[in-house]
């Protein structure tokens, strides 16, 4: 082809210079203490840990091993709170606190944004424009729920359960926090929060906010530490309520704990879901779908697409238009603007996912990534995608939680069927059709607590969220959600 | 799905053409399509639907890309070679169209490293004029031809209004569809009338004018995207400018994704341009960005990618000044035209 102006130059890519979001928002203190009491204090069990940066094993802060005697006062000081003010303040008064809450979020959104990422590898980009957004509606939303829970449907004046003790993970740490903490502190309960080991300093951040809004002191407190910590807040005689967000093996082992008591128990926990390719499924738009279910955050999403399901007669055209869409993808410092894929959260899940991607390679599937360079420092895997994936691999049974996709293919939408619930998951799935009829009857046979039409990890405060069989049992979100901290 | 080059062609030519809808495996004979409106509507219903949300969601997010630096000067300078500079009034006179041509040459006479923009585009009976004041350059005369903007005449007055453009000299013409025709699903006249305008060219080079903001859907931007490629087109347009909406990011990146299919099946490259509303550096670099992730290197060239404009070339060069100095330049510190 030639033109009269242009004849014909080999172009160069457009190649995007360094876009680093500035750290110069953020003022992070060398130690933190434990926020117990509207206040940060000193540990009475004392102990410390270092929180490192996984795009660069920098550590960023230190801070405190919260042990069973700080678990006590900061149930103490919630129970305190619960019997006190915030149990006798009407809803109308305790939304504007959320309210509050929501608003200081937005003003503090790049300094969140920026913690988020440095703490856990996630790109500024989805931190940004994902996590931080959404942990603010979430507020907004349980806001304008608080003096309205008479209306709500779970009959006149419901109580709230008391204190809640919430154990969150480091997959989206700020907004698991929201998730937690709205729907709690709207219905009037008040709360002990332990932030996932290796992710605490948005929750600090957050602690901070508190402050900031003057909510009353012990109505939220927030104690950073292990597992150990974990487990005493949960196993703790004075709290009514357990919230845990994390793996289906832990989620097992609290349940255990929980049995026989009178607490209240919620839990969301792991995944395997199908995204399910029909091949009249908007194609393009299928592709970006795949590529955000699974590599959103590095795939560390419990509801991830980690399983594409594609009708047979589409799956190469799709396969092949995933891999070159991937071969776009940028992997690198997670505090570049145009990062689209960023560190994995710590060394111990990297192992984790190498060894079941390895596991795949040994059981006869096909690997692929794209052509990309990981960077020395700190913890990376490049996105992957296997095919010739049998349902019986390890890679299309257990979750991975890491930017891995295993391919499988299907003939009919019953057998598409059949294979998306064949886990002992069920938190989520994923129709691409541009059928209406068909999107309805894969939604009322999917065994998932979410099922996305032509989307995925798409999420909303008024929208439930929980799982089925391993996934867990509770509702996050919308109306359902207040359901899980009120007495009724 | 990287096509081999210099294949077939999709004009009125025999040839194969390797079914787009994906989910047939059968290929499609290119001049049966064109004389049964049945299978070509049946072709064009076959190609992947475009679902709205995603694709806005998808050119909402490319948009967030942050262009900084060096990689922000080489995009102001690549967008300025990528300038269709266009006037299309009533009251467009000799005059106006020669100082237009004087910017189009040197867009920066005080710097010479500012390159010339890729064409200046009037209407017919001003070609000439263009073509003068444009004697000895690189910059190309495009005009707009086939009763421009609103298609609504007969094809022998398109024809005539398109032998005037390129009798005196038009290197490229930008047709419009009759998008009539093509809401009345009278697909196989819209394709006619490209196919004929196409050989009436002659050597110049046609661009073909969607008019998107009046096909309304993603649906209709792809299948007319595909129309107008099967009809010969060097380059798909969005708009003429005359109707709003005019061109948007997502739908230049539904044409883009056609313009890669079409090359994955038929070996062509077509070009893209993008016209109407475009004014700021800032839009000019996310179209540049879509263009970079969803088609690459290939068509980052003003021989596959244009802006049709008027405003956005004193931007550009604002923007550059800003880039090399440091400081912003007013309104005034580039020419007026």
């Amino acid at each position: 082809m030639t033109t009269p102006t242009v004849p014909t130059p080999e172009h160069t890519a457009f190649e995007y210079a360094p876009a680093p979001e500035s750290r110069a928002v953020l003022s992070l203190q060398p130690s933190y203490g434990l926020f117990i009491g509207g206040a940060f204090v000193d540990p009475l069990d004392g102990g410390t840990f270092k929180t490192v940066s996984p795009s660069s094993e920098e550590v960023l802060a230190e801070v405190t091993q919260a042990g069973p005697r700080d678990v006590d006062a900061a149930v103490a000081s919630a129970r305190a709170a619960f019997d006190g003010p915030w149990g006798r303040m009407p809803g109308r008064e305790r939304s504007k606190y959320l309210f509050r809450i929501a608003r200081l979020i937005q003003e503090r959104s790049r300094e969140l944004a920026v913690v988020e990422t440095l703490d856990n590898g996630k790109p500024i980009r989805e931190s940004r424009d994902v996590d931080v957004p959404l942990a603010a509606a979430h507020f907004f939303y349980y806001a304008g729920w608080a003096d309205k829970l008479d209306h709500a449907g779970f009959g006149p004046s419901p109580r709230p359960l008391g204190v809640a003790g919430q154990v969150i993970p480091w997959n989206f740490p700020l907004l698991m926090a929201a998730w937690k903490l709205a729907p709690a502190l709207a219905t009037g309960n008040t709360c002990v929060l332990k932030p996932a080991e290796t992710t605490p300093l948005s929750a600090l951040v957050l602690a901070d906010i508190l402050q900031q809004a003057e909510l009353p002191p012990g109505v939220v407190n927030i104690l950073t530490g292990d597992g150990s910590t974990g487990a005493s807040l949960v196993s703790h005689e004075g709290i009514d309520k357990v919230a845990f967000t994390g793996s289906t093996e832990v989620g097992r082992r609290i349940a255990e704990s929980v049995a026989g008591t009178h607490k209240r128990l919620t839990l969301e926990l792991g995944g395997k879901a199908a995204n399910i390719v029909f091949a009249d499924a908007p194609i393009d738009q299928a592709v970006e779908g795949i590529v955000n279910g699974i590599f959103f955050n590095q795939g560390h999403v419990c509801c991830a697409g980690s399983r594409l399901l594609v009708e047979e007669s589409v799956a190469e055209t799709v396969v092949e238009m995933l891999k070159r869409r991937l071969a776009t993808l940028r992997l690198g410092d997670p505090m570049d603007k145009n990062t689209d894929i960023g560190a994995i959260n710590s060394k111990e899940q990297l192992d984790r996912i190498i060894a079941l991607v390895n596991a795949g390679v040994s059981e006869g599937a096909d690997r692929w990534s794209p052509a990309c360079t990981l960077p020395e420092r700190g913890w990376w895997f490049p996105p992957t995608v296997f095919t010739d994936v049998s349902p019986s691999h390890r890679i299309a049974r257990e979750e991975i939680f890491g930017p891995v996709l295993s391919v499988l293919t299907f003939r009919t939408p019953e057998e598409a069927v059949a294979k998306a619930n064949n886990t002992t998951y069920g938190l989520s799935a994923g129709v691409w059709t541009e059928k209406g009829s068909r999107i309805l009857a894969m939604a009322d046979q999917l065994r998932a607590g979410v099922v996305w039409a032509n989307t995925f990890n798409r999420f909303d405060p008024t929208s439930p969220f929980g799982g089925f069989k391993e996934s867990g049992f509770g509702r996050e979100g919308g109306r359902h959600g207040l359901g899980a901290y009120l007495d009724a | 799905m990287q096509g081999s080059a210099g294949g077939a062609t999709a004009t009125a030519s025999p040839g194969l053409l390797a079914a787009p809808g994906y989910a047939q495996a059968a290929t499609i004979d290119i001049p049966s399509l064109v004389s049964s409106q049945d299978r070509l509507r049946r072709f064009l219903a076959g190609l992947p639907g475009v679902d709205r949300v995603g694709c806005e969601a998808r050119a909402a997010s490319l948009s967030t890309r942050s262009i900084k630096a060096d990689s922000k000067l080489r995009a102001i300078d690549l967008a300025i070679s990528m300038v269709d500079l266009t006037t299309l009034e009533g009251a467009d006179t000799r005059g106006k169209v020669i100082q237009l041509c004087a910017k189009a040459r040197r867009p920066e006479p005080a710097d010479p490293s500012v390159p010339a923009v890729a064409a200046v585009c009037v209407y017919p009976d001003l070609v000439g004029v263009a073509k003068s004041a444009l004697a000895g350059s690189d910059v190309a005369v495009a005009s707009v031809a086939t009763a421009f903007p609103s298609g609504r005449a007969s094809l022998a007055v398109k024809l005539a209004d398109l032998h005037d453009a390129v009798a005196a000299g038009a290197d490229e013409v930008d047709m419009v569809i009759d998008r009539g025709a093509f809401l009345e699903g009278r697909v196989a006249r819209v394709l006619e009338e490209i196919v004929a305008v196409k050989a009436a060219c002659g050597t110049a080079h046609l661009k073909v004018i969607l008019e998107t903001g009046e096909l309304a859907t993603y649906d209709n931007v792809r299948a007319a995207s595909w129309l107008a490629m099967l009809g010969g087109a060097d380059f798909i347009k969005t708009s003429t400018g005359k109707v709003a909406p005019a061109s948007t990011l997502p739908v230049a990146l539904v044409m883009l994704e056609a313009v890669r299919d079409f090359h994955a099946v038929t070996g062509r490259a077509v070009g893209v341009k993008v016209a109407g509303g475009i004014r700021s550096t800032k839009d000019a670099i996310r179209y540049l960005v879509v263009v970079n992730e969803t088609v690459g290197a290939p068509w980052l060239g003003a021989d596959r990618f244009r802006f049709g404009a008027s405003s956005l070339l004193n931007d550009l060069l604002q923007q550059r000044r800003k880039q090399l100095t440091g400081a912003y330049a007013g309104t005034d510190d580039v020419s007026f035209e």
